[in-house]
């Protein structure tokens, strides 16, 4: 028994102590660098630091360009998360069909966004959305729509980046959609089919109610994800126009490796997590309720 | 869905899903293809022309992206064969040693999955900076070694090994690691090759951390050296169409390869919900 422990320590250690030490000690860390003064001159000499307690996160708060990048994450997030779960539902009922063929072919191509490096998409995109020379505006102007200036209209930059992101991302939960819609047993379909349900109302009244826990997973999961919105904008629009697409993180990323402002920085950086953990557990509790 | 029309219907709603899908895909390749400018004619065209490879041999032989590439690999092959290790060793203890305060621990992990990496980013930085791994393959590295997802994944696979395997090795002398090395790795093989590539094209594709750690030219992974060229050459599609496929095409490859592995990593990754 106690070599077994031994045993354990061993085991566990080299995890344990990357995962403690590049993990979990600068999250500590970050909290308390939150609450200190740390900027350019703190990087030079250490000497510099001093600790301020809640100071940063008051001017935080205070500051515009907060509100401003928050209300920008959670414009991207209110609107292209239940956007990419309702994509992801519809790619799953259309590949889990039982009339559907080459099924797998179908899963692989909707899955592929997915795996690609987010980076490399973005730029495809930021051509695809050129006024002039880009694919969708080319295809609105043949049909006699007009041009939208996709990333250059403070209107329609954050709109082109939730496209980005339903593109990338759907894939991902339509395998769980897969997963759970798999789980419903057929007699479900058939008693409903008996009292005489269409279409519709079985989707109503069995597939949507037995997924209740996936609604759950993958909205957390999607929520969690995209209220760290960072490499899209930074990509594509630098967090332009007007700061129309300027996020949380983003506004982090300046702050503290752009002006150094690392105190202020990580201030915002704990905001962010309180909203993060306010989605989880208001989703939780949406869910319990239902 | 009933009768032909609906079934008609249903397949024409899949393709048209999956060509929008595959267009950006497809177009980035085929404007890789196009000579200077080609992508900005009218009116416009789908396939180059005459096919050439002038944009790759700008990337490769002007602008050095086999450098970037070269530290991608690096980064990628280092971080996924550390943390198969690491974690496999971690998962096994989880799932088959008994110690005091086991399930706690394995708790306080899982809690970490909701916490936001960027949140240890600053001091993340400022500590990497003061061990000088700032600029190095290392400090790219070093956070991938070990993650709570693959400890996880690990140990689910390895509860399932019958005790009965690991007891007859012991009775027949075998030490802990020889039991994890010789009896229990083996075992795993399909597990760790769901590990592996969810490592590879986590850090393969990873912009945020090597992009603040990584501030020398010389050292940018290729997402990194990606987003500094779209800057300098915003006008020039077709080599940066060509970058764009360099960059994704190694993961898409290795997908297509082994989706199945990989799939069944993310849904291992979903039931813990």
């Amino acid at each position: 028994m106690k070599a077994e422990a031994r045993a354990a320590a061993l085991f566990l250690a080299p995890a344990l102590a990357v995962l403690g030490l590049f993990f979990f000690l600068p999250v500590v860390a970050g909290f308390a660098l939150s609450l200190t003064d740390f900027d350019l001159y703190a990087l030079g000499d250490l000497h510099n630091v001093r600790f301020i307690a809640l100071h940063n996160y008051a001017a935080v708060l205070k500051s515009g360009i907060f509100w401003t990048a928050l209300g920008n994450t959670l414009y991207f997030a209110l609107v292209g998360g239940p956007l990419t779960v309702a994509v992801s539902l519809g790619a799953a009922l259309l590949v889990n069909a039982k009339a559907a063929r080459f099924k797998p072919l179908f899963r692989t191509v909707y899955f592929a966004p997915v795996v690609t490096t987010l980076v490399a998409v973005a730029i495809v995109f930021r051509f695809l959305y050129h006024p002039r020379f880009g694919a969708i505006n080319r295809t609105l102007v043949s049909l006699g729509l007009p041009a939208i200036d996709w990333l250059g209209d403070p209107r329609w930059a954050m709109p082109a980046i939730i496209l980005l992101a339903v593109w990338k991302n759907f894939g991902y939960n339509m395998i769980i959609f897969l997963a759970g819609l798999q789980t419903i047993p057929d007699e479900l379909y058939e008693a409903a089919r008996i009292d005489g349900a269409g279409v519709w109302r079985q989707f109503r009244h069995v597939t949507l109610p037995m997924l209740g826990p996936t609604f759950l997973f993958v909205g957390i999961v999607t929520a969690i994800g995209y209220l760290q919105l960072f490499p899209e904008p930074y990509v594509m629009t630098y967090g332009g126009p007007l700061n129309k697409t300027l996020s949380a993180v983003m506004l982090m990323y300046q702050e503290g490796f752009r002006w150094w402002r690392m105190g202020y920085a990580a201030a915002v950086a704990f905001l962010l997590c309180l909203v993060i953990a306010a989605a989880t557990a208001l989703q939780m509790r949406f869910q319990e309720r239902r | 869905m009933k009768g032909r029309r609906g079934v008609l219907l249903l397949h024409a709603a899949l393709i048209a899903g999956g060509a929008l899908t595959l267009f950006p895909l497809l177009w980035m390749l085929s404007a890789s293809f196009m000579a200077n400018g080609e992508a900005t004619t009218f009116p416009p065209h789908l396939i180059p022309h005459a096919a050439t490879f002038a944009q790759y041999r700008q990337l490769f032989v002007r602008l050095n992206i086999g450098r970037a590439f070269l530290s991608s690999a690096i980064v990628a092959v280092v971080a996924t064969l550390g943390s198969l290790l690491f974690n496999s060793m971690a998962g096994y203890a989880f799932a088959r040693l008994r110690f005091g305060g086991r399930d706690r621990l394995f708790g306080l992990l899982l809690s970490a999955l909701i916490i936001p990496a960027q949140v240890g980013m600053l001091p993340l930085f400022l500590m990497m900076k003061g061990m000088h791994l700032v600029n190095t393959y290392w400090g790219a590295i070093l956070p991938a070694l070990a993650s709570v997802l693959g400890i996880f994944l690990i140990r689910q696979f390895m509860l399932s090994v019958p005790q009965e395997l690991l007891e007859a090795a012991r009775i027949e002398g075998a030490g802990e690691l020889k039991i994890y090395w010789s009896v229990v790795m083996p075992l795993a093989r399909p597990v760790l090759a769901t590990l592996a590539i969810l490592t590879f094209m986590t850090t393969w594709n990873d912009f945020m951390w090597p992009l603040i750690v990584l501030s020398d030219q010389r050292r940018y992974t290729l997402p990194v050296a990606m987003a500094s060229l779209v800057g300098e050459h915003a006008l020039d599609i077709e080599l940066m169409m060509a970058g764009a496929v360099v960059t994704v095409l190694p993961v898409l490859v290795l997908f297509l390869a082994l989706q199945r592995s990989y799939i069944s990593g993310l849904m291992a990754g979903s039931v813990k919900g």
